[in-house]
């Protein structure tokens, strides 16, 4: 079990604030949806969390721990750019993600890569966009990390590739011991694969709670709870 | 397997013990018959493990199913049981039907006459 906690969080761009005293826990496991309109702290939520950045007040801990440039072997992001060498393979991706990532698990990154039926000896340059998707999401799920922060994974995929990249979250994530974080728009997509809910608005996490328990109580999609909070 | 389509206002497990329940009563899954494991399950219906973790824990407390330990998860061998699910089933859809036909302002007469039309096929939705 992992225990993530932002206490009072505040970030700012230049003069620009993009999170305001978030003070909150996370759920020890599963899969936890971060839904919101665009510029609401979505992803700099998910930077802090994974150390990427720090906070200029407040605290953000994996385990008691403050993230930082050593929370690689504790937590995972998966960006939403390009994060892939393009003149190396997809083995030599793999082989060079083994020498980065303390506790990469090679085995498991060739197995995600044969499910999704990518050819270890094509160039990363030479992938369509669905295939680096499918890449970067197989790297990251092998680096088996007791947090995963997955920004934006489904954006600008078909439906095929979205269906593909849930369905390798659901078939390798441990939601027993891992927690996976994941930003989207696709909510109604979304919402059936996901234990629970944060929206973001203006900086701020306004909505924090268990779908299954929101929905026995509200009778509502996510989207309508969206409108709510956000409109 | 395509992915069920869930509705808006009610929890997923609920949804997913419906769909099972109403397998079982068709026979798809038979007295006996072993579930998909929870990640199986999870993939082909497309919904978090953990809900169907959930799903498989309730219909076990209704005794329509039963886990045994290391061996899975199994669909009631008791033939009362998969009955009064079958009668329960039918008396929700028995439930919607009646509150279809009031909100078409349609009294329990020309329901009833409606429903045999339909029954005996001739007198469909034309």
């Amino acid at each position: 079990m992992t225990n993530v906690s932002c206490r009072n969080v505040s970030k700012k761009y230049g003069r620009k604030e993009a999170l305001h005293s978030v003070d909150l826990t996370l759920p020890e496991n599963g899969i936890a949806g971060i839904i919101g309109p665009n510029g609401s702290g979505k992803s700099t939520f998910l930077k802090l969390i994974s150390g990427l950045i720090r906070p200029d007040s407040g605290t953000v801990k994996i385990n008691g721990t403050e993230t930082g440039r050593k929370s690689g072997s504790e937590a995972a992001y998966l960006s939403e750019e390009d994060s892939l060498y393009d003149f190396m393979t997809v083995g030599k991706t793999i082989a060079f993600s083994a020498g980065v990532y303390p506790g990469f698990d090679r085995e498991l990154a060739h197995t995600l890569v044969e499910e999704m039926k990518l050819n270890e000896k094509d160039k990363v340059k030479h992938l369509s966009r669905g295939n680096k998707a499918r890449l970067k999401l197989a790297v990251t799920m092998a680096r088996k990390t007791p947090v995963l922060c997955l920004d934006e994974p489904l954006s600008g995929m078909d439906p095929l590739v979205r269906e593909d990249i849930l369905r390798l979250i659901v078939t390798h994530l441990d939601v027993e011991h891992q927690l996976c974080l994941i930003t989207s728009h696709e909510v109604k997509e979304l919402e059936p694969f996901l234990d629970h809910v944060l929206i973001m608005h203006d900086g701020q996490v306004v909505v924090d709670r268990n779908v299954e328990e929101l929905k026995e109580t509200e009778r509502k999609s996510l989207i309508e709870m969206l409108r709510e909070v956000t409109g | 397997m395509k992915h069920i389509e869930f509705n808006d206002y009610q929890p997923i497990y609920q949804q997913l013990m419906d769909h099972i329940s109403q397998r079982i009563c068709r026979g798809d899954l038979a007295p006996g018959e072993k579930l998909p494991s929870v990640r199986t399950m999870a993939v082909e219906a497309g919904v978090n493990p953990n809900t169907v973790s959930r799903t498989y824990m309730e219909l076990e407390r209704e005794k329509i199913v039963e886990s045994r330990r290391g061996q899975g998860t199994f669909v009631t061998e008791e033939k009362q049981v998969i009955e009064k699910l079958r009668k329960s089933q039918a008396a929700v859809q028995a439930d919607r039907f009646k509150s279809s036909m009031e909100q078409l302002g349609i009294d329990k007469e020309t329901a009833f006459q409606l429903l045999n039309n339909t029954w005996d096929g001739n007198g469909g939705s034309s």
